[in-house]
């Protein structure tokens, strides 16, 4: 006999033992309005079973439980908090506590993940027992999204496992595997067999029939490792904060939250906590910190993973013999990925060292992975048997996309494409990984330029996330699709651009370096432009972004474009280019792999500013408010980002905001250089009229490029946001 | 000015001892500090305790043998009249001035005829941070206000001005030399009241943090002390005020800072009426006092702004003043001092300072006053400014002049 409580399958068996298995109506249990539903009912009814002996919390899905309703957080407004704080108080914390009272003991059997809401069900229960299976994860990862994890999580981590050893848990939203969090302490059980889980809930509910008070509810309790009287926690509070700062240079409200409930955890009581960590939870949920991480880096991501931006009546392809021309340091970087994903790969380059050399990058990659212990000596000679070396086109035959990563040179690549197209299998694939060719251009050396489309892999590529797919004019519909297949196969996310000069990153991260150069031309101090963008959230600055780049990479572009006749023509980074033919023509600076450029560089990896760039631009007469030289770094780039996407360059608000956060360093803080103007605030205003006032201050100040497109203007007067 | 004279009667302090468990006075108790230099007040100017309306402490550690009001334990076991009040005051390092500043306060508004200013501070028995605090250690405060460690604050002030190791270390060594040649020569011997035991024997009758042997070679060998926290974010904290340079020089070390040591320090600020009807003879008066605070992140830079503010209320101009004491709490400290008043290391803590003799947190200030008006005498010269750095960014100041 059994009962469904909104989602929530109520059966208790012969021996007393209730067995509460949640399947709640969407795909994954979550902390909304049916569980609050659900749980307004529950404690009262378990409080009035008859002969109730033991609680078991399980679930019919293959997760346990997958946290809070991120939709509903997402839409909670500003001044929404007072309601939002009695939500979680009434709704969400109450019912917990309750059943953590409840004098019988109360089991969490946890199948698979339980992460965020989730797992604070399960820190409420008395016992935790886990399916030990390869899906199977713990963890408050409520940080990540900007958020803290308010159902209990942090005041009852610390209870049970102290502030040292929760601290990294609620700071970093690891996710832990079975094992791993029993070892931690914060699951007491594992069972190696599915089917094992529910009865031995029930075995440990008859063995322990007695045991149903939380250690924090049993007198003379003590958080472990000590509270705020403690030496060893006293230090550890008072280095958190500057080791947390290193990490968000203060941009970022949700790790300083959850740090500060910790350290009101482990100075007042264990009810008074939990109401803290409420209004904590209350206040994170409307910042515009939290509404743009969760926006793009949630929501956006995972759409575009799932392929919003894939032509969508194409069936499934994927790819299984790659070739790549050019094993230099993208064409070897993308071997890897792609046999590490199972592909064959043909590695081609001019002379056979080369292309040996291309392959052994994997194996010295593959090696590090061994000393690490994520790899054996038997995976990595499987992978690396799948790329093979050669200095022959013909060994390309079959390919069903071969990946041209050759020098940037129109006329190289325009003869490459020429001599490998005929190898590809019917219907396969030529892409160019390039950043600054035009690909329709480059598309009309070819036969088929259907099958012809820009894949722009970014640097390191086994480490960096992002692909850029660039259509030419003529790309098909199947050719994108099967790009983009490609791109998920190897495990990347694929944003999809239309083709325009530098396509998106490559064009807004050209002005990034662009005002560090004109910031730097008009006197001010290098090193002060370099630490303002990493205080605006810049991953590095602009300066030594370039000496990465290369001053002679910047000066070829330019060249380039120069000779295509299209220098300029999308916004004006003359400044940049003018500076690096400076460097490189009057100092011989073309880089940091050139000798050195803004900077110059130690053996001992450390770096100083090149100190005639002083002589050169530096005038200490120069004053400019710093909020306007972060601002300088930052609007420059929303600026040619908003452009993109009115030319259409960007498709999809999500490819441009998860792509400058992924491929240009876009600070976490904006949730990408579009969404930032959804939840700008200036002057009293916020949203797309905020950043319009900004952008217009901007550029009466320091020059038209700061002026507002007319998409921003349009979204400021419709009072509408980029979604 | 003031309605009433604020008048110095005395002032004096026990020995340095090192603030460590094999530290000379590490066996004395913090009360027993004050106790004994309460006594020794008594005993000098055979003094009618009595008339004494309050006694104002300084402490940093106000806790454990130093918590409760620690000024009037002092005055009980120092069995002075039981009419006598006490207080104790925190203003961080500047609590021994500031005790005295208040004093003359008391006295200067003409509610109060005599009190005694000072300050005490066993450092080796309750250890320097004991007391704890929310700017540090409660993490929702410490980040709201941006909290860094003060040494790192030293260490700005260093590689803001471009003053490399060797500058400060020639600081450091100067400290050395000027207190080991004054300590030789007598100059402390009015002010150093022996702490004895309760046979009446001394435990320390000097001080005994002084390094007279220090060289530049020694000082370079020390590792620097700030640079492992600066590590740990504090440096990338203090970068976002300070942009403009890219990281921070870590050039200080146990060797160019204050030491940490016991001690404690009186001094007894009448009215006229007072010395009239006691029978004291003045030896000096405060002139002007002041107060501010500036950046609490770099938080060592105040004890200029707040000398520039204490010479204007007095009217003066730093050629008014003969003898500067700043504390020495980092050489940094004392070298931007120096510049920012635009004044010579020749007149500047001419007998050293607490890189040499060592820094009794909450006493420092009020030693101060007892070294400087001896020094006056000893040059027969008239005036002196007293300044210190103080947590938090403050800065404190006070003109004594001879009378």
């Amino acid at each position: 006999m059994s009962e469904n409580i909104h989602g929530f399958v109520y059966q208790k068996d012969a021996d007393g033992i209730v067995t509460i298995t949640m399947d709640m109506d969407g795909p994954v249990n979550a902390m909304n309005e049916q569980y609050r539903q659900a749980m307004a009912v529950i404690p009262q009814k378990l409080e009035s079973e008859e002969g109730l002996t033991g609680v078991v919390f399980a679930s019919a899905k293959s997760t346990f439980f997958a946290g809070g309703d991120l939709k509903e957080l997402c839409t909670v407004p500003k001044g929404g908090e007072g309601h939002q704080f009695r939500v979680i108080e009434e709704n969400i914390k109450a019912p917990l506590r309750r059943l953590e009272k409840l004098e019988v003991p109360v089991v969490a059997a946890i199948n698979g993940a339980a992460l965020g809401g989730g797992f604070e069900l399960c820190l409420a229960c008395n016992r935790r027992i886990a399916f030990n299976g390869p899906k199977a994860v713990v963890g408050f990862p409520e940080v990540t999204l900007g958020l803290l994890p308010g159902a209990g999580g942090i005041v009852r981590s610390i209870h049970m496992l102290g502030l040292q050893k929760a601290l990294p848990f609620l700071m970093e939203g690891k996710r832990l595997k079975p094992s791993q969090a029993q070892e931690i302490g914060y699951v007491d059980q594992l069972v190696d067999s599915i089917e094992d889980l529910i009865p031995a809930a029930k075995q440990w509910i008859k063995e322990n029939p007695v045991a149903w008070a939380q250690p924090w509810d049993v007198k003379g309790h003590k958080i472990p490792g000590g509270d705020k009287w403690s030496p060893a926690i006293t230090n550890l509070l008072a280095v958190a904060p500057a080791a947390t700062f290193q990490k968000t240079r203060g941009l970022l409200p949700a790790p300083e939250r959850i740090l500060a409930v910790c350290g009101d955890t482990v100075s007042v009581d264990f009810d008074t906590a939990l109401r803290i960590e409420s209004r904590g939870l209350a206040y994170l949920v409307t910042t515009p910190q939290a509404k743009n991480i969760i926006t793009s880096s949630f929501f956006q991501l995972n759409s575009i993973n799932s392929g919003i931006s894939r032509p969508a009546d194409i069936e499934r392809t994927h790819v299984t013999k790659l070739g790549i021309l050019g094993a230099g340091m993208m064409g070897q970087g993308i071997a890897y990925a792609a046999a590490k994903a199972g592909i064959q790969v043909v590695l081609v380059d001019t002379s056979i060292e080369a292309a040996e050399k291309g392959k052994a990058y994997s194996a010295k990659v593959l090696d590090r992975q061994i000393q690490r212990g994520r790899m054996s000596e038997q995976d990595k000679e499987v992978v690396l048997a799948r790329i093979s070396a050669t200095t022959e086109y013909a060994a390309l035959q079959g390919c069903d996309l071969i990946v041209e990563a050759v020098f940037e040179d129109i006329t190289l690549k325009n003869q490459v494409t020429r001599d490998v197209e005929q190898f590809l299998a019917k219907d396969g694939v030529l892409a160019t990984n390039t950043s600054t060719l035009p690909i329709t251009l480059l598309s009309d050396a070819s036969e088929s330029p259907e099958n012809f489309i820009g894949i722009h892999f970014f640097s390191p590529v086994d480490k960096m996330p992002l692909i850029e797919i660039i259509c030419g004019e003529k790309t098909s519909d199947r050719t994108l699709a099967r790009a983009f297949d490609f791109a998920r196969q190897i495990g990347k996310t694929p944003i999809v651009v239309n083709d325009s000069l530098g396509f998106f990153t490559s064009r807004v991260f050209g002005t990034f370096m662009d005002e560090g150069a004109r910031l730097l031309v008009e006197g001010l101090n290098p090193v002060l432009i370099d630490a303002l963008a990493k205080q605006v959230g810049m991953p590095v600055g602009p300066l030594a972004v370039q000496d990465e780049v290369s001053q002679e990479l910047t000066r070829k572009v330019a060249e380039t474009h120069e000779k295509m006749g299209v220098l300029n023509s999308l916004g004006d980074n003359s400044c940049n280019a003018a500076v690096s033919v400076r460097l490189i023509s009057e100092f011989g600076r073309g880089g940091r792999h050139h000798g050195g450029g803004y900077y110059e560089y130690a053996a001992d990896g450390s770096k100083k500013i090149w100190p005639r760039l002083y002589e050169l631009y530096f005038n200490p007469e120069v004053e400019m408010p710093r909020e306007d030289i972060k601002d300088r770094i930052l609007f420059r780039q929303v600026v040619e980002s908003l452009k993109c996407l009115q030319e259409g360059v960007l498709r999809t608000v999500a490819d441009g905001n998860v792509g400058s956060l992924m491929g240009i360093g876009a600070p976490a803080w904006t949730g990408g250089f579009l969404q930032v103007a959804n939840t700008y605030e200036y002057a009293g205003e916020v949203g797309p009229k905020a950043l319009l006032i900004r952008c217009e201050e901007l550029a009466a100040r320091y020059g038209e490029r700061f002026s507002a497109p007319e998409i921003l203007r349009e979204k400021a007067r419709s009072g509408a946001s980029f979604e | 000015m003031a309605p009433n004279t604020a008048y110095v009667f005395d002032a004096i302090r026990t020995p340095r001892g090192k603030g460590k468990k094999d530290g000379s006075l590490h066996e004395v108790k913090s009360v027993a500090l004050g106790s004994g230099l309460l006594r020794e007040l008594q005993q000098r100017l055979d003094l009618d305790t009595a008339y004494v309306d309050d006694v104002v402490m300084g402490c940093v550690s106000p806790v454990g043998e130093q918590g409760g009001d620690i000024a009037k334990t002092i005055v009980q076991y120092a069995e002075w009249d039981e009419s006598v009040a006490g207080v104790q005051l925190d203003r961080f390092c500047a609590s021994g001035l500031e005790a005295v500043n208040l004093a003359a306060m008391k006295i200067a508004s003409g509610w109060e005829e005599l009190v005694v200013a000072g300050g005490v501070e066993s450092m080796s028995r309750v250890p320097m941070g004991a007391a704890g605090g929310a700017w540090l250690n409660d993490p929702e405060i410490n980040i709201a206000t941006g909290a860094v460690p003060q040494g790192i604050g030293a260490d700005t002030i260093a590689t803001l001005e471009g003053w490399s190791r060797e500058d400060v270390d020639a600081f450091a060594l100067s400290s050395q030399q000027r207190a080991a040649h004054a300590q030789q020569n007598g100059y402390f011997d009015r002010s150093v009241v022996p702490v004895k035991d309760l046979n009446g024997m001394t435990i320390l009758d000097r001080d005994e943090f002084i390094k007279p042997n220090s060289t530049m070679e020694v000082l370079g060998k020390l590792r620097p002390s700030f640079e492992a926290m600066g590590a740990l974010g504090f440096d990338d904290l203090m970068l976002r005020k300070y942009p403009d340079i890219p990281s921070i020089n870590h050039v200080h070390t146990p060797g160019n800072s204050s030491g940490i040591v016991d001690g404690a320090a009186a001094v007894l600020i009448g009215s006229e009426k007072a010395g009239k009807d006691l029978g004291l003879t003045p030896r000096g008066r405060i002139v002007a006092t002041a107060v501010l605070a500036t950046d609490p992140t770099i938080m060592l830079v105040g004890p200029g702004p707040a000398a520039k503010k204490v010479l204007a209320k007095a009217g003066m101009t730093t050629a008014d003043i003969d003898l500067f004491e700043i504390n020495e709490a980092f050489a940094s400290v004392a070298l931007r001092f120096m510049q920012d008043l635009d004044i010579s290391h020749d007149v500047t803590n001419v007998n050293g300072g607490a890189i040499a003799m060592g820094h009794p947190l909450g006493a420092t200030g009020a030693m101060l006053v007892s070294t400087i008006l001896d020094e006056l005498e000893r040059r027969d010269l008239k005036r002196a400014l007293v300044a210190l750095c103080v947590g938090g960014g403050q800065g404190i100041a006070t003109i004594i002049e001879r009378v």
